[in-house]
């Protein structure tokens, strides 16, 4: 009876170890391919030099911050005009300003999203405006 | 060294141009910018005048014009009815002047109603996240990122001016305004006194789209405003003011 216990003991630590680790080693050699992010839209075309509101790897780190920053700025404190680093200014506006250049969210946006498992509450209440019903 | 008339009057010219300059070289940069702060409504206490007696009968021009504007559902149902701009009889404007000997045309009126935009705020104080607040002009805010739905500032407003997004608010938009966005579940809205449109230079939606010209907006502060001139020269009430909010709101009878 006693070394029935034991038995039992291991076997349930057996299952627990191979259950938490299930993760590591079935993902063991796999790997996804990053998303390929579309920027292939009227707006981004048309531009002479392609620069988003700061640089690209500024904007790939940091966006999320940059957005939270504007709109506590925008909605809580007034102030609507971003001025980039290199001078130029940016209507603090998620509809108005990035997604006029990004118009393709489904290419852009959601393709890393998805891939990192992020899910941002923006479009929740922020209008896309390709999709605007009539 | 001494200075002569001449030289004197040159030299003030001189500085009063440089006064000048900025406002002439301006729109060489204003064309970059979509919203320039010049071109801002701005005050020091904003403030709203209605003059219900200039109302047509069964008119609702504001509400249409401010509920299009600003993407309030309409969800079909007085329980869960969205308002920013509505109207209500006067013996539910006003229950402590309403008496039985009230004249039939104060009876029968029904005035807009709206967020009163309270210098003493309840709703602000009662706010556990500051979703609501208020600014240096007086207009009392809705952050609707930090809302959470507890619903506090309803049970605080005196007037029921705010409203619950019991469901999905965007099926129930006739037609979505791209320019502003819309709310989601669980958060609670009123009017803003149109701050998005203050900020470009236009009047509150409500305001434009009265053709009586019913309601007066303008800064209360301002001893020279349209507003401000007709509040002093018009007797006039607030909403149930001996509650102490100081409601901004100011009805001409």
């Amino acid at each position: 009876m006693n070394k029935n216990k034991w038995g039992f003991i291991i076997l349930g630590l057996a299952i627990f170890v191979i259950g938490i680790t299930f993760p590591f080693w079935y993902g063991k050699g796999k790997s996804t391919p990053p998303p390929l992010l579309s920027l292939d839209t009227p707006a981004i075309t048309a531009l002479t030099e392609k620069r988003c509101v700061e640089d690209t790897a500024f904007m790939r780190a940091n966006h999320m911050k940059l957005l939270d920053a504007w709109r506590d700025e925008a909605v809580r404190e007034g102030h609507r005009l971003y001025t980039a680093k290199n001078g130029r200014t940016f209507e603090k506006s998620l509809t108005g300003t990035c997604l006029q250049c990004h118009s393709n969210k489904e290419q852009f946006c959601d393709r890393c999203h998805n891939y990192v498992g992020a899910k941002p509450s923006c479009f929740n209440c922020h209008i896309i405006p390709g999709e605007v019903k009539q | 060294m001494t200075t002569n008339r001449r030289e004197f009057l040159k030299i003030a010219g001189a500085s009063a141009l440089t006064l000048v300059a900025p406002a002439i070289l301006c729109p060489a940069w204003a064309k970059e910018n979509v919203i320039t702060p010049s071109r801002a409504l701005t005050a020091q206490r904003w403030g709203m005048a209605v003059d219900p007696s200039k109302c047509r009968a069964d008119c609702t021009d504001c509400i249409t014009a401010c509920h299009a504007v600003h993407n309030v559902p309409n969800f079909g149902n007085p329980k869960d009815e969205i308002k920013w701009i509505w109207t209500e009889p006067f013996a539910s404007v006003f229950p402590a002047e309403d008496h039985t000997y009230q004249g039939q045309s104060l009876q029968k009126l029904r005035m807009p109603v709206l967020c009163n935009h309270c210098t003493n705020p309840p709703c602000v104080r009662v706010c556990p996240t500051k979703a609501t607040f208020q600014r240096p002009d007086g207009i009392v805010m809705m952050d609707y990122h930090r809302c959470i739905g507890c619903r506090l500032c309803m049970a605080a407003c005196p007037y029921g001016a705010r409203s619950m997004n019991y469901r999905e608010p965007r099926p129930f938009i006739a037609k979505i305004n791209p320019d502003f966005p819309t709310r989601t579940k669980g958060v609670v809205e009123k009017c803003n006194f149109c701050e998005e449109r203050l900020v470009k230079g236009l009047l509150p939606a409500c305001v434009e789209a009265c053709k009586e010209k019913a309601l007066v907006f303008g800064d209360m502060e301002n001893t020279r405003s349209a507003i401000r001139r007709l509040i002093e020269s018009r007797f006039n009430l607030r909403r149930r003011a001996n509650l102490g909010t100081n409601p901004q709101i100011y009805y001409i009878l």
